[in-house]
């Protein structure tokens, strides 16, 4: 077996053992360690990319002596490795972006803690992206769930304490209803091994047995990693969690943690139930439906509201509604589509939260927009910042947002009787998205008069790190906007290996 | 500034003025582009002062039950759907159960291949005689670690929300003190329970360590063993207070216990994955099946695993009651 095999095991690996290591580490060492590791994780990750591109393939790793269904087994294929990339480059820009903040609203003892929470999470959304077990994948989605309370109530206030609140207990109902949904399948199929459980599944449909409680547990799952992924009807704990944590948090949470589920439930439709299961099953109409009044409701909220923060989080309720909203269309267009504006609205939702913080930083840290107006001028590269995130976010040309936007357009037009509210609801929801984000970036642009909040300046110089994290940001923006195609033939091979 | 070209030249080229833009001399914007210019919203103090007390009465206002009809109504239907909703998820849940495949039918799926071979050569698989942890910490060790992290991230958590700041100590000594007093209402040294402590204590610590070391065995292992131990550590700091348990438990000792049993165990686990997937031999022991240095790597494994377990018992139970060690 070729060396780079391990690759994804590596990964895994590293990041639990420099949690576990950072225990015991100062702060200053647990930053530079968390840095190291995860870099050293994306550049695995494009390594075991470049190398599974070559043909497009996929393997299977024994983690053990034990072959699969009697031990635990992972499985990476180019769609595995460019997520893995995409999750670990945008975490270390958004850790990066965040740590002036971090020092500012956290205890100085508390910072290894957050090092460490930072390091679960990335192991455990790289087991979520590699996971070829039902089981494996639960244990991991524990590990999520409690490090992103904890990425919540780290800066110590009430709100995020609310915040933290609500989103376990939402969060343990979308855990528990998936462990219902585990549990039930194993009764039925004997397996946890995903493609074990595709295989009984297929023959249980081709016979007719057990229909009824196989529909009830396909959507236990469902709706149990809806909840945890906020759609729609769910998505009552998103605002606060990510509107008043600290700002890497909030980047980390809206851009990976959510995606992390989603990505696990394509793995479940794809891998685990089945495609044509799943369109039997009639779950993603209801996806379909919920997407789209997501894609609505997200966007009315945002305008409505008059804090910067919260209204950024408003904005990824209804992103979150046009990945369901792909899957809903139940085509493989759709799907990709959905695939492609995960790393769209990744990419650019970290890009607006960290410079949103940019420009509250020079305005007397008030979040509201009559405090925000000039901002830009008074911190240049964070005001450039949220201009290239409100632009992707509206879909202009150049940008990740317009080629997802696109994407959506052609795959629902395809679609018989879903043609029509796709695209009514997408061009509504691109104008609604236009309204709050302009209506941003005029206020961010407006001159004051003289003398008010003139001394709040930030130069490039200053705050050199801030400015180059935000350069990623685009530069990754950019890269997804301007050379999508490699980007969608690794998403089509990758869930072509998938089904 | 530039070597190769004159100032004057140098002035006029772009990267000049793009350097001035970043360096925040100069702006591109103004005395170029037209732009209306805002003065700050100057507000009336009776104006502030009005809007500030219909903030504060909103509230009142909002929340008088007896009077605000909608907000009662609103509760009602609130708490008849939530009763609702229950009830049918409970139904539907009730419903389901007894479509499933009836408990001890031969012909269940879950009675398949995997259970079999676990229980047909689990023991000369893994070398131990208890198949559940030969399950747990050799067939699905993967599993396993993901659970010990668990634990360790709970912690984490825990520590996060309430351990009280370093800093308090010094800034502020009254309120440390007064956050600190974990036995006000408690009473010091109770004789009765102290008795019975110095009675229990050793036993449930033996029992514990008992059934860590007989893991690969007997039923338990370093999940049960590492409760009971917990379980005692928490009866002996409620029968003798922290002075006692500080001389040998502080945050530094929790901090080494787990960092070197999970790094241990993640060491130990890699070694053992990366030597199976790669189709190496690997050189560690099983030994001889019922004796106790046998099951190749469960044993140690159990202790990391009792270590971190009873230290988090442990660490939860001081964090509720006094946010320190």
């Amino acid at each position: 077996m070729e060396f780079i095999r391990n690759f994804p095991f590596f990964s895994i690996m590293l990041s639990m053992l420099s949690g576990i290591v950072t225990s015991i580490l100062p702060k200053k060492a647990a930053r530079i360690l968390n840095a190291a590791m995860i870099s050293v994780v994306f550049i695995l990750s494009v390594i075991l990319l470049v190398y599974l591109n070559k043909d497009g393939s996929y393997f299977v790793y024994m983690m053990g002596h034990f072959p699969a269904p009697y031990g635990n087994e992972i499985r990476a294929g180019v769609l595995e490795a460019l997520m893995a990339a995409f999750f670990s480059v945008i975490m270390l820009l958004s850790v990066l972006g965040g740590h002036k903040k971090l020092e500012e609203e956290v205890d100085a003892d508390r910072h290894n803690l957050y090092y460490i929470l930072v390091d679960m999470m990335l192991s455990s959304l790289l087991a979520l992206v590699y996971t070829n077990d039902l089981f494996t994948a639960y244990v991991f989605v524990e590990i999520n769930t409690i490090s992103a309370c904890g990425l919540i109530m780290i800066r110590r206030i009430g709100r995020t304490y609310v915040a933290a609140v609500r989103y376990m207990i939402m969060s343990l109902i979308g855990s528990g209803l998936i462990l219902l949904g585990i549990s039930m399948l194993y009764d039925l199929t004997g397996h946890l091994l995903m493609s074990n459980i595709k295989q009984s599944i297929t023959k249980l449909v081709a016979n007719g047995n057990y229909h009824v409680p196989l529909q009830i547990t396909v959507t236990l799952i469902c709706v149990g990693l809806a909840v945890k992924s906020a759609l729609f009807p769910f998505h009552a704990w998103l605002p606060d969690a990510y509107g008043y944590s600290t700002v890497s948090s909030a980047a980390i949470l809206s851009s990976l943690v959510s995606k992390g589920y989603i990505f696990l439930l394509i793995k479940i439709i794809y891998r685990v139930v089945g495609y044509d299961a799943m369109i039997i099953s009639g779950i993603l109409n209801i996806f379909f439906c919920f997407g789209l009044v997501a894609m609505i409701v997200g966007s009315v909220r945002a305008i409505r509201e008059n804090d910067i923060r919260r209204m950024i989080a408003y904005s990824s309720i209804a992103q979150i509604g046009y990945i369901y909203m792909g899957f809903g269309l139940a085509t493989q267009s759709g799907m990709e589509a959905s695939i492609f504006q995960i790393l769209s609205h990744g990419a650019t939702k970290s890009l607006l939260f960290i410079a949103a913080i940019g420009l509250t930083d020079v305005s007397g840290f008030s979040r509201r927009f009559a405090d925000l107006t000039g901002s830009g001028f008074r911190n240049k590269i964070a005001g450039a910042g949220f201009v290239v995130g409100s632009l992707s976010m509206v879909g202009v040309p150049l940008f990740s947002g317009f080629i997802s936007k696109l994407l959506f357009a052609e795959a629902g037009i395809l679609v018989e009787g879903k043609s029509i509210p796709t695209l009514v609801v997408l061009a509504v929801s691109v104008i609604l998205n236009a309204i709050y984000f302009m209506k941003t970036c005029i206020r961010v642009y407006t001159p004051w008069a003289a003398g008010y909040y003139e001394d709040q300046r930030i130069s490039f110089k200053e705050e050199w790190s801030y400015g180059l994290t935000i350069i990623g940001f685009i530069a990754v923006n950019l890269i997804l906007g301007c050379t999508s195609q490699p980007f969608l033939d690794i998403i089509h091979k990758g869930l072509g290996t998938f089904s | 500034m530039s070597k190769k070209i004159p100032q004057e030249e140098y002035k006029k080229t772009f990267s000049y003025k793009y350097f001035r833009w970043l360096g925040d001399e100069d702006d591109a914007y103004i005395g170029r582009v037209e732009m209306s210019v805002k003065t700050p919203h100057e507000e009336e103090v009776a104006a502030i002062r009005e809007r500030m007390s219909e903030k504060e009465l909103m509230f009142d206002r909002i929340y008088d039950l007896e009077n605000n009809k909608l907000i009662l109504l609103f509760r009602r239907i609130y708490k008849a759907i939530a009763v609702l909703f229950c009830l049918t998820l409970f139904l539907l849940l009730l419903v389901n159960v007894s479509y499933l495949p009836p408990i001890g039918d031969p012909d269940n799926p879950a009675d398949n291949e995997v259970p079999r071979r676990y229980i047909e050569s689990g023991l000369q698989e893994t070398g131990a005689i208890n198949i559940v942890s030969g399950m747990i910490l050799d067939y699905r060790a993967f599993d396993t670690f993901g659970e010990s992290n668990v634990l360790f991230i709970a912690t984490v958590t825990v520590l996060i929300l309430l351990k009280i700041d370093s800093t308090l100590k010094r800034r502020d000594p009254e309120k440390y003190e007064e956050e600190t007093n974990d036995r006000r209402l408690e009473p010091k040294n109770d004789l009765i329970l102290q008795g019975g402590a110095r009675v229990l204590i050793p036993v449930i610590f033996l029992w514990g360590v008992c059934v860590i070391l007989n893991g690969h065995l007997s039923p338990g292992g370093g999940f049960s063993g590492g409760a009971i131990i917990g379980a005692g550590l928490i009866l002996y700091l409620n029968a003798f207070g922290f002075k006692r348990t500080e001389r040998f438990f502080v945050e530094r000792t929790y901090k080494l216990i787990s960092f070197v049993a999970l790094t241990f165990y993640c060491l130990a686990k890699s070694y053992s994955f990366f030597t199976g997937a790669n189709h190496l031999e690997s050189h560690i022991p099983k030994g001889e099946p019922g004796a106790i240095l046998s099951g190749g790597l469960i044993f140690p494994l159990d202790i990391c695993v009792g270590f971190v377990v009873a230290c988090t018992m442990y660490t939860f139970y001081c964090m509720f009651r006094k946010g320190d060690f």
